[in-house]
């Protein structure tokens, strides 16, 4: 067990996968000397050299679509987009190729990309550096969407993705960037390393996982809300209110099953994303809950997340993010309803 | 003709007159010169045959056997004349109407039919013909196209004088150079070096519009600003096309970076069967270009000396025919996909949404064919 930051435990897992296969390469704005705006390629061009961990033009449609030519030869290019709202010039090909480039040759091409995204806010930052956009993607078949809570799972995570066939939106919580964990190195290797990798890989990123167990409220989180999902399940737990907190890790595929195993025992839950509530992950989700255990259901799933409104000025980015004030107040109408 | 801006005809390399005879080029012609009779012959033969191809799917489309057809009549000098360029260390990243290049890349032409009789979105193998699958996407395959030359340079397939040796030729249209993946793939190719040939057919619409909407100048000069070396050429003249095509070839697979062909051409048909030329352009320009026909062009030269036969004609002919009937019949063979396919390939690995998604279907006809059963 090592003690590392999530930037650190990326930067860790990055280094790992390039190691473990040559056909790894980097791609990104400031990814080189620089080692990226948020420091996550720190050193890696260094060691790697500038062919590996390429500084590209700026033009992030450019980025994603030399990066679907080069994986068509069978190389596995991890894209860094600088900023969540700066992935928008690359939608076209994310959305239009990318994601639907295995479909369109029946299989026979695979497109193992993977783009790393600094996603979600509450860093103070300017326009277009603070958006969770992760349900555009998730509406797109063809596309993976991963996000990781945990220094733990960013390193893990970012393996597997870079393992998988599939192109995978890997979202990183910039605000966690920071936060410290124990992170254990061998298990992910040796699964990387064993038969079936891909397969091994693929199926685990996509899965949530119990974060803290609980009896009367299901609080459903990934990524950036984890954090204060945890906190809210603690307060709660003060009040008497017993909360399971899961951590979704997974937006697509999203695993429903898991949610739908507490639903069914708590009947009641409450999700809480950045990302606007309308049209949004919690929508997709408490729609299933509806459709799959509506008869055990105490009380409406609700949400908590971002307005249908711009991400506004950082001074009013607190009042727009979830609080731990909105997330008590939802568990406290599921409970009472 | 106008005689500056994008519909100029002025500074094309031409290594063939319009009416057949043949000129020399001091810079190009040299990269003809291994076109001798047969080979020429070979030429005229797949224009005739892709052309008869082309007016088959036409009509096939008139009779509802297809949804929709992507005519590339008037185009075939620069498809063919290109094509014959290549090797098969080559690779190929078509647009949407290369119909005559995909048949130098050994793609059985009835096969693209596939994609517009609505069975599939892709209907040949990319890796065994050198020839990526088509992109309806306008321009969005220019960075494909880019990444996967960077991507031959990297594996080492540039610059030995192997004939192993290879590089990418992107076609895309006039219409396309307005787009920012063009210029996105014309900026990532010069800053690598990428062994890429971007070859512009310039067929003067992008539906309606005409290259005047899209440029104040000749496209092949846009070339210059991105440090990438350009050539205009007459796109319905096989031989310089051909010419062109070998000297940029040259060029990228020796390592020395991108290049920009434009050759100027003309959409003899409409954009799509789906469109109406006659509501944005004349009978005397198409009367104009009709005289420009890259076919006849060809064949008077090689019937002036003496290397273009009755026989041979009439060989073209009924081989051609013969293709027009073998489309028609498979085409008509074809039958609906499963629909159950329409869940195949959304992955490469299994996605808990796909495959919830087609239980729930599969479930949902078979309660149709219980009702059956009960009835």
């Amino acid at each position: 067990m090592t003690t590392m930051t999530m930037a650190g435990a990326i930067n860790r897992g990055l280094r790992a996968a390039m190691e473990r296969d040559p056909k790894v390469l980097l791609m990104g704005e400031d990814i080189g000397q620089l080692g990226g705006v948020f420091r996550v390629t720190d050193g890696l061009w260094k060691d790697f050299g500038g062919d590996r961990v390429m500084d590209t033009p700026l033009a992030e449609s450019g980025i994603v679509g030399t990066a679907i030519g080069m994986a068509m030869r069978g190389y596995r290019p991890v894209i860094e987009i600088q900023f969540d709202g700066f992935i928008f010039p690359a939608y076209n090909q994310i959305t239009t190729q990318l994601a639907k480039m295995h479909y369109r040759s029946q299989g026979m091409i695979t497109l193992p990309v993977v783009i790393r995204v600094p996603f979600a806010g509450g860093i103070g930052a300017v326009e277009h550096h603070s958006e969770s956009p992760e349900a555009l993607f998730a509406h797109t078949a063809g596309l993976r969407v991963i996000s990781p809570a945990t220094p733990q799972d960013a390193f893990d995570m970012i393996q597997q993705a870079i393992a998988s066939p599939d192109p995978v939106l890997f979202l990183e919580p910039k605000a966690r960037y920071w936060d410290k964990g124990e992170v254990e190195e061998s298990r992910i290797a040796a699964q990387l390393e064993g038969e079936h990798a891909a397969a091994a890989a693929t199926a685990e990123m996509s899965r949530g996982r119990v974060a803290r167990e609980g009896s009367d409220v299901t609080l459903v989180a990934y990524g950036p809300t984890m954090r204060l999902a945890l906190q809210a399940a603690e307060v709660a737990g003060a009040d008497g209110t017993s909360v399971e907190v899961i951590d979704l890790r997974s937006v697509s595929p999203l695993d429903s099953d898991t949610v739908l195993r507490s639903a069914k025992r708590t009947g009641r839950v409450v999700i809480v994303h950045e990302a606007p509530t309308a049209f949004g992950p919690g929508a997709e989700l408490s729609a299933r809950i509806t459709e799959q255990a509506f008869f055990h259901l105490h009380a409406p799933v609700l949400r908590v997340g971002g307005f249908h409104a711009p991400y506004p000025g950082s001074k009013l980015e607190h009042d727009y993010l979830p609080s731990l004030d909105r997330v008590l107040d939802a568990v406290d109408r599921v409970m009472t309803h | 003709m106008s005689t500056h801006g994008p519909l100029s005809e002025e500074g094309l390399v031409r290594l063939l007159s319009h009416t057949g005879e043949r000129l020399d080029h001091p810079d190009f012609g040299r990269y003809a010169a291994d076109l001798d009779p047969v080979r020429l012959r070979r030429m005229w033969h797949d224009m005739t045959v892709v052309r008869a191809f082309d007016q088959e799917a036409t009509s096939l489309q008139r009779q509802g056997e297809l949804g929709l057809w992507v005519q590339a009549v008037g185009q075939e000098a620069a498809q063919i004349g290109s094509g014959h360029a290549l090797r098969p260390s080559d690779f190929v990243f078509p647009s949407y109407r290369e119909h005559a290049v995909a048949h130098t890349r050994g793609v059985d032409l009835p096969e693209i039919l596939r994609i517009f009789r609505g069975l599939q979105h892709g209907a040949w193998d990319p890796a065994a013909h050198g020839f990526h699958l088509y992109t309806l996407v306008i321009g969005a395959h220019a960075l494909h196209a880019t990444g996967y030359a960077m991507a031959m340079a990297r594996d080492g397939l540039v610059g030995t004088g192997q004939d192993s040796d290879g590089a990418v030729v992107c076609y895309f249209g006039d219409g396309a150079t307005s787009q920012g993946d063009v210029n996105e793939a014309l900026t990532f190719a010069a800053v690598n070096d990428a062994p890429i040939v971007f070859f512009v057919q310039n067929n003067q619409f992008a539906i309606s519009e005409s290259t005047t909407r899209q440029s104040r100048v000749p496209l092949a000069q846009r070339g210059a600003g991105f440090g990438v070396p350009s050539v205009r050429v007459d796109g319905n003249d096989v031989i310089a096309s051909y010419a062109v095509t070998q000297w940029a070839l040259q060029h990228a697979r020796s390592g020395a970076g991108p290049v920009l062909i434009e050759a100027f051409t003309y959409r003899m048909g409409a954009h799509t069967t789906s469109d109406d030329p006659t509501r944005y352009r004349s009978h005397a320009d198409e009367a104009y270009w009709a005289e420009r026909d890259p076919i006849a062009r060809l064949e008077a030269y090689l019937r002036s000396i003496g290397e273009l036969s009755d026989e041979a004609v009439e060989a073209a002919r009924a081989e051609a025919k013969e293709l027009g009937r073998r489309t028609r019949e498979t085409v008509k063979a074809w039958s609906r996909p499963e629909t159950a396919t329409m869940f195949d390939h959304v992955y490469a690995e299994p996605h808990a949404t796909v495959a919830a998604e087609r239980a729930w279907f599969s479930r949902y006809e078979r309660s149709f064919a219980d009702q059956g059963a009960h009835a």
